[in-house]
């Protein structure tokens, strides 16, 4: 059994089923994220596992131990809060001493733990100091490590990184990630940013209206999603109307333009079907083992540095790729008519 | 627009003049107690009186006592309202503002039929229950002012999460309101707590009929058999009320840690 296990957890408030036979396992040491729109109920299964919400049903399991109904202060889970949530009254060395003290632990056990969690956050000198003497990045350090002081079994962070600018985001998750590491901390950690998911994680779990669409390595997430959803919330993503010819074959039709896919699909002949493919996946010009083929015309060119790209007019739809930067190769004009092609491995086939 | 600020100066003057004119007076009839000019005669009897003393000083126990039993029902109150029970709000406000619309005689007189000495409960029949009687008297009567003003306090700073965060960190109720909440509400709870002083130093219905020698009844008791020395008690007992004020300025200027920003 996994070390923290969620069995069959549902959420409601009032006649709203926020949370639908949520189920997840995640090993010791592991980091999983938590991704999905707004609202889709991200939040209220972290605060279940913290145990500042009842679930209405379903069991929540840390190390084997049944904690469904144990109090929030007897769960030994660090939470980490979007606004951060540090004592404005207390220094930050008494902030992060502050579940210790709790626990009724020492002044000088507290003192070298406190100093230790403030070298490991990088703030070994502003321990004397106020929340509000703090910028909003070294204040969810701090909070960080209140967190962590305690040796939590599980750590929580709900979209810590939100309240932030692009920048600390970005290095802040680094080092997050490099502290839970270090620590081999068991975390979940919750966004609705997918690069943030995808680039930290250990696993992703994509969430949906309350339910878990996909678990899996950010890979697979993104290189194999499972349903239609996720598929459009993970990366950019092109869909195309098709129309299935044969299942057994592997053969449908883009419009008028006959594709064969050599591969079993589900579905009967004459149902409509979604192809979706990632941009970088697809190639402007002819390449030659294994591809699909189209053609049609260039509709847009969007310049974005290293990367260009392209819409492509194919069959009366637009397909978004990606092609690199070359110095020596300017990007096709507006109207050029071209040939893209892709692995048809590459061309994902969504029920419609 | 000069014409303007003359008239709200004027406005500004002549109010000013409506508050300090008996003030000023008050103050100069307190000094003429003895015939040869100014002096100070009047206050060094009302001072050196050991009644004054005794009175003030019981007076002056019996707020600090109040100000400690409001706190005690207010602070946790306020808190949970805000934090469990949001819609409850309206009628706990509305509660503790009934001290302001029921006359304290009202309530006296209901305290002596419920606690008199042929009651289950005859608090009146003794000293220590009549002041027991007179603390939470007194302790209702702040409501008003220490409810307002912790729940004020309590709106600016993010009660939800910081009690959140401090169940996380494995603190239970008593411990997140005394080391979480009371110290970030310390300033409210001051100002609501000063008020209450200066409210239950001069209060006369509630000891009087409850028969208690506090510096209320000793004050009026001054002013039907005395000259010069209630002006002198008054303008002490004003002074005091400002130096409560000006406290509550105070410690609102001077509090180590801001809980605005955030
Ligand atoms: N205490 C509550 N009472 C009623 N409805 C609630 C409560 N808490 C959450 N909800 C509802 O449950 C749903 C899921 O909320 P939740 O906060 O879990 O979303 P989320 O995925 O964390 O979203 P976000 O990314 O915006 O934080 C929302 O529709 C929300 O309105
Ligand atoms: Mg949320």
């Amino acid at each position: 059994m996994a070390f923290l296990d969620i069995h069959h957890l549902e959420k409601s408030f009032g006649a709203l089923r926020v949370v639908k036979d949520f189920n997840l396992g995640i090993e010791k040491g592991e980091f999983v994220s938590f991704l999905g729109p707004s609202g889709c109920g991200k939040t209220t299964v972290l605060r279940m596992v913290a145990g500042f919400e009842t679930p209405t049903s379903g069991a929540i399991r840390i190390d084997g131990q049944d904690v469904t109904a144990a109090p929030a202060n007897r769960r030994k889970i660090g939470m980490v809060f979007q606004a951060y949530a540090l004592f404005p009254n207390l220094t930050v060395e008494q902030n992060i001493g502050f579940g210790l003290r709790v626990a009724g632990e020492g002044k000088t056990e507290t003192a070298k733990r406190v100093a230790e969690m403030l070298e490991l956050i990088g703030l070994p000198r502003l321990g004397s100091r106020y929340p509000f003497q703090l910028s909003g990045g070294q204040q969810q350090r701090v909070a960080l490590a209140r967190a962590l002081a305690v040796r939590p079994q599980v750590l929580l962070l709900d979209e810590p990184l939100s309240a932030l600018d692009a920048k600390i985001r970005v290095s802040l998750r680094e080092e997050i990630r490099r502290i839970q590491r270090d620590l081999g901390i068991t975390t979940i950690f919750v966004t609705h940013d997918q690069e943030e998911a995808l680039s930290m994680s250990d696993r992703v779990v994509v969430m949906h209206q309350g339910v878990a669409d996909q678990v899996g390595t950010p890979f697979e997430i993104y290189n194999r999603p499972a349903t239609r959803f996720v598929a459009q919330f993970v990366g950019t993503l092109n869909l195309l109307d098709a129309d299935l010819m044969d299942a057994a074959a592997g053969h449908i039709r883009l419009g008028d333009v006959p594709v064969a896919l050599n591969r079993t699909l589900p579905g009967r002949v004459g149902d409509r079907i979604s192809l979706a493919l990632r941009p970088e996946t697809v190639a402007l010009g002819r390449r030659e083992h294994g591809s699909v083929v189209l053609a049609g015309h260039i509709a847009e060119v969007h310049f974005l540095g290293s990367v260009i790209r392209i819409r492509v007019t194919v069959a009366g739809q637009l397909v978004s790729l990606d092609t690199f930067n070359r110095p020596d190769r300017p990007p096709p004009a507006v109207g050029t008519p071209v040939e893209v092609s892709v692995s048809d491995r590459d061309l994902l086939v969504l029920a419609a | 627009m000069t014409g303007k600020r003359l008239w709200s100066w004027l406005a500004v003057v002549l109010g000013g003049l409506y508050f300090l004119l008996p003030l000023v007076g008050m103050f100069d009839f307190s000094l003429r107690m003895q015939r040869d000019g100014y002096s100070f005669e009047a206050y060094r009897i009302v001072l050196t009186d050991a009644q004054f003393q005794q009175t003030f000083g019981y007076s002056v126990g019996l707020a600090l006592l109040t100000i400690v039993l409001g706190i005690l029902i207010v602070v946790p109150t306020a808190y949970f309202v805000r934090l469990r029970f949001p819609g409850l709000r309206p009628i706990v406000e509305f509660i503790t503002l009934l001290p302001l619309v029921i006359p304290p005689i009202v309530i006296v007189f209901g305290y002596i039929r419920i606690y008199n000495t042929s009651s289950i409960l005859p608090l009146t029949g003794s000293w220590w229950g009549t002041n027991i009687l007179l603390l939470f008297g007194y302790a209702t009567l702040s409501l008003p002012y220490m409810y307002r003003s912790v729940d004020t306090g309590l709106r600016t700073i993010d009660i939800a999460s910081l009690t959140e965060a401090a169940q996380s960190l494995g603190a239970g109720w008593s411990r997140i309101l005394a080391i979480v909440i009371l110290p970030n509400v310390f300033v409210s709870v001051l100002s609501g707590a000063f008020l209450t002083f200066a409210i239950v130093i001069g209060e006369y219905v509630f000891a009087a009929l409850l028969n208690v020698n506090s510096f209320g009844p000793y004050m009026v008791w001054m002013g039907g058999n005395r000259a010069y020395e209630p002006s002198a008690l008054a303008v002490v007992a004003f002074i005091i009320t400002w130096a409560c004020m000006g406290l509550i300025q105070l410690f609102t200027r001077f509090s180590k840690f801001s809980t605005v920003r955030r």
